[in-house]
């Protein structure tokens, strides 16, 4: 396909970035000052080598493409890096949230900032590494790897709970991953191999798939985060510093969406069918009821937290409707929600910064000090909330319109969850902008400086654009998305002949 | 003349025997002035075997009337137990120089104690096996009590010796019911002899489990635990390093090659027991760990826990599960030495300590070290893409192939478990603030870790010369 491994290069650039870290000493100024740009710019040369993936991207392959193969551990487990059109897009959208991470750093952490990057250089690589894995022990390399450097963030730049939550944070997935590692080694010794592309073309015996399925969806339910195993996230968020709460909510939980996407849809397409009404059950769960608790939060970024969680919870009900709208509507919106939280969350750090508190009695009329501040967030809640013309719509509405056409009460529970989001969302954006500015302490607030206007501009213009015109990624994921319901009902099918003769 | 080559099947065994009564010559007649050489002398010695052993071809026919096999897997777990027992040397020196009891008798009795592991490894009749275990432990009853002004020390060596005994008289118990029943004591004419007897007899049930209880002893697997924690806390902490990663080599060798190679046809028998052991060693490793304050107490628990996986590699039963307890032995010593030589580097001043807390903000006072220590912890976690992971990795596999899923299972939800205490240390050196600050570490601490650390993080970069080895050793005992 191409001659140079830009996967890899993708991949591991950021480790390049950690090298150069290394070698920096000292504490003072300058060389903070040195390791800053040292981030800043690695992330964004690996943003330039992601948009060279996405020019190159041929939309009309439903396969992977770029692919690379070299020995590895031995046996039938190799390195094996490839994209199709279901991973490219959180592959550049990762390279993409990294710069505005490192930006939302640069004056918050100022203790211990060369490790604090390192750990986000490492982070983007095993992030990155995630979406571009084709071997499943890599995959779970990359996928489990990444605990290390989030807990770390957590731990060490995090709020005062911060013990607690990293260790919540980590033990809760952990448990589920090492359930869908059983499943990878039984996968291993029944198909001999760990290739995701054998594996994709693999038959699994139906009883087997149950078992596989339930293992790998433990995984994905804790990353996703689905009700009720999502009480990790709201202290996750609440306690990491900006940049990891952005990192979590953009990237992290896309993990458990794409998981199921790429293994649990194709591989175990009867286990999908079959269990299909429980996932339903449990993401209107999802949406209602934790749309219901985010109205009656206290503190913004649990707020936000628990609106991610309802989120998600359209995309997993997507994912299972099985038809095309519903699988396309959830790949979008995952790609709207990471850039629309991630963005609410970076707006948060905003006034966490100038105010030391996320509570939101604390805030009150910042539009009167804080106009471009306002205008921004307003983008942001508007997405949020799902207002046709944002990139939120037209995740949610597509997700809806599968969930109709696979069931219609789900669907209609389902949309009762747009109304509880726009509830809370605009009880928290008058809270937090309108009114009069009665608090004495927000007198002095000043409003977006340049360094937040760069960081806030782009994403506003992609959260307008995906609204009005959603093709980039819908067309992106399309020819993939439909290869892969193609053999998941060809195989539901042929399951189904079987049992009717 | 027939005899002469069978000599050159225990070159190495034979260059460390006599090595070591040279070295007790020296130390006799020159006086505890040459310390210092036979320390480095013992440490070129076992560096000689290592050589010997990885030069000698592959010999997979038992030598010395079929007591003594020199084949890939012995080759492999002796080079593992030979580095386990140089790491642990060098890391000894200094220690006991500054505690004030260096003699030339340890390094000498870790030799030997190296020479019976040896004998242990290439064992295949019961006499060798009880040979090479009584020289190797009654060497280390004396290690454990060395520091003899020490009450914690003697308690050690006391304890050591009187459990330590009472397991060899189990296995010695146990190996006489397998001969009286199977009238061998070669393993393979056991496994012949097991074959034509068509049934099972119940005194070769009995048998099998005294000498699993033994061996379970011997790698301080539950139930036959109680006296790790007390013997890792009071003996002196290098030599602690030493029965963590060396003993353990060969005990867990001990064990796989008796049960594959003497028992391979009562497999559905033996393998209950250890699939108990497993669980109860996995289980008990995790849950006693929580609580531990001391260090060295955490180890023996940790210990005892991986232990329990590396039986669930042997649970298996194939030469996937005997794989994976190789490579997990070998990323077991890494990170065993790794652990040890930063523990030994908590000086503060001229004295020792080895509380957890005394751990607190590690990573402002000492950031190299904190790092890799937090990385070696997190590889005993099973955490990928460190060493440790792939170590679970390959016994899990066997497990989960050989179809004991409850087992995986387990096995996994209590390495949750056993994280969770891992992770409390990486707290407290990450997220604590710091109380006391260390002396810097030794040049011999520095080697043993950079090089225990470097493959801890670095063996994802290129895993298959290790897996391919352990293949082969899997392959020579089926």
């Amino acid at each position: 396909m191409t001659d140079w491994p830009i996967l890899s290069l993708l991949t591991f650039l950021p480790l390049v970035g950690v090298l150069f870290l290394l070698v920096i000493r000292g504490e003072d100024e300058f060389s903070l000052k040195n390791i800053r740009h040292i981030a800043l710019w690695t992330t964004v040369v690996n943003f330039v080598f992601a948009c060279v993936l996405w020019a190159k991207f041929d939309h009309a392959n439903a396969g992977f493409q770029f692919v690379e193969q070299a020995a590895w551990l031995g046996g039938a487990i190799n390195y094996r890096m490839g994209v199709d059109g279901i991973s490219t897009p959180f592959t550049i959208l990762t390279a993409f949230l990294m710069p505005f991470c490192i930006l939302a750093s640069w004056n918050s952490i100022t203790h211990r900032v060369k490790e604090y990057m390192i750990a986000f250089l490492v982070l983007e690589t095993l992030m990155i590494g995630v979406f571009c894995a084709l071997d499943l022990v890599l995959f779970y390399l990359f996928f489990e790897g990444g605990l290390i450097p989030m807990f770390l963030i957590i731990g060490i730049w995090g709020g005062k709970r911060r013990v607690y939550a990293s260790f919540k944070f980590f033990l809760y997935t952990l448990l589920g991953s090492l359930l869908m590692l059983v499943g990878i080694l039984a996968m291993y010794g029944t198909a001999g191999t760990t290739d995701i592309q054998a594996l994709l073309q693999y038959k699994f015996p139906a009883g087997m798939q149950t078992w596989l399925w339930l293992g790998f969806f433990a995984s994905f339910a804790v990353k996703m985060p689905m009700w009720p195993v999502h009480t990790w996230l709201p202290d996750a968020h609440v306690e990491a510093p900006t940049a990891g709460s952005v990192i979590l909510a953009g990237i992290l939980l896309k993990m458990g969406g794409y998981g199921f996407l790429r293994f649990s849809l194709p591989m175990f397409p009867l286990a999908s069918e079959q269990f299909a009404p429980l996932v339903f059950a449990l993401s209107v769960v999802a949406i209602i009821y934790t749309s219901l608790v985010a109205l009656m939060q206290e503190d913004i970024k649990k707020l936000i937290a628990y609106s991610s969680v309802a989120h998600m919870g359209f995309v997993t009900m997507g994912i299972f409707t099985l038809n095309a709208q519903g699988v396309q509507g959830a790949v979008f919106q995952m790609v709207s929600h990471g850039i629309v939280s991630g963005a609410l969350f970076l707006c948060v750090g905003v006034v966490y910064d100038r105010m030391h508190t996320r509570e939101i009695a604390a805030f009150g009329g910042l539009v009167n000090r804080m106009p471009w501040y306002a205008a921004a967030f307003l983008v942001f809640t508007m997405a949020n909330v799902g207002l046709p013309g944002t990139s939120g719509f037209v995740g949610e509405f597509l997700t809806l319109m599968g969930a109709f056409r696979a069931n219609t009460w789900v669907a209609f529970f389902a949309t009762t969850g747009v109304i509880l989001s726009a509830g809370y969302a605009l009880w928290l954006y008058r809270k937090v902008i309108f009114g009069e500015m009665t608090k004495p302490s927000l007198e002095g607030i000043a409003d977006l400086n340049r360094r937040e206007i760069a960081i806030l501009v782009p994403l506003v213009l992609l959260t307008v654009l995906f609204g009005v015109w959603p093709a980039p990624i819908l067309d992106m994921s399309a020819a993939s998305v439909d290869g892969i319901l193609n053999t998941a009902t060809a195989a539901i099918e042929a399951a189904g002949k079987t049992a009717a003769r | 003349m027939t005899s002469l080559p069978q000599f050159a099947v225990a070159l190495p065994e034979i260059v460390l025997a006599i090595g070591a009564l040279v070295l007790v010559l020296v130390g006799a007649i020159a006086g505890d002035r040459t310390t210092g050489l036979i320390n480095g002398l013992a440490v070129a010695l076992l560096a000689v075997a290592g050589v010997l052993v990885l030069a000698a071809p592959v010999e997979t026919a038992p030598a010395f009337g079929g007591g003594f096999t020199a084949d890939a897997f012995a080759r492999f777990m002796k080079v593992l137990a030979y580095v386990a027992a140089i790491g642990a040397l060098a890391l000894s020196f200094d220690y006991m120089r500054r505690e004030g009891f260096a003699r030339y008798e340890y390094a000498v009795l870790v030799v030997l104690s190296t020479l019976g592991m040896s004998l242990m490894i290439s064992a295949s009749d019961l006499i060798t096996l009880y040979l090479g275990l009584e020289l190797q432990s009654l060497a280390l009853y004396v290690i454990a009590a060395i520091h003899r002004d020490d009450v914690r020390s003697t308690e050690a060596g006391l304890k050591y010796f009187v459990l330590g005994a009472l397991s060899s008289g189990m296995l010695l118990y146990g190996a006489s019911l397998v001969y009286g029943t199977t009238g061998a004591i070669g393993f393979a004419d056991i496994a012949a002899s097991i074959e034509d007897a068509q049934t099972v007899s119940l005194g070769l049930i009995f048998g099998i489990v005294f000498l699993l209880a033994g061996f379970a002893f011997k790698i301080s697997a539950v139930p036959f635990h109680m006296w790790t924690p007390d013997v890792y806390e009071g003996a002196p902490t290098p030599i602690t390093a030493f029965f963590a990663s060396a003993t353990k080599v060969a005990g867990v060798a001990m064990f796989v090659r008796a049960v594959s190679e003497a028992f391979p046809g009562v497999t559905q028998e033996w393998r209950q027991v250890v699939v108990f052991v497993a669980i109860a060693s996995m289980a008990l490793g995790s849950f006693a760990a929580i609580g531990q304050r001391n260090l060295k107490r955490l180890m023996a628990y940790s210990s005892i826990g991986h232990m329990g996986y590396v039986l669930v590699g042997l649970a298996a039963g194939t030469p996937e599960g005997v794989r994976g307890v190789a490579i997990y032995a070998a990323i077991y010593v890494a990170m065993t030495l790794g652990a040890f030589a930063c523990i030994l580097s908590m000086r503060v001043g001229d004295r020792y300590v080895e509380s957890i807390d005394d751990l607190a903000g590690l990573s402002r006072t000492k950031p190299a070290m904190a790092f890799v220590l937090s990385m070696i912890l997190f590889s005993l976690a099973g955490i990928p893409p460190l060493a440790g992971f792939f170590a679970k990795f390959y016994v899990f596999y066997a497990a989960v192939n050989a179809g004991l899923y409850p087992l995986a299972v387990i096995g996994f939800v209590l390495s949750v478990v056993g994280a969770f205490y891992y992770l409390r240390i990486v707290k407290i050196i990450y997220f604590d603030e710091p109380t006391v600050e260390f002396a810097p570490m030794t040049a011999a601490a520095k080697l043993v870790l950079t090089l225990a650390g470097g493959f801890t993080l670095l063996y994802f970069v290129y895993p298959a010369p290790l897996t391919s080895a352990a293949q082969a050793a899997a392959a020579s005992l089926f």
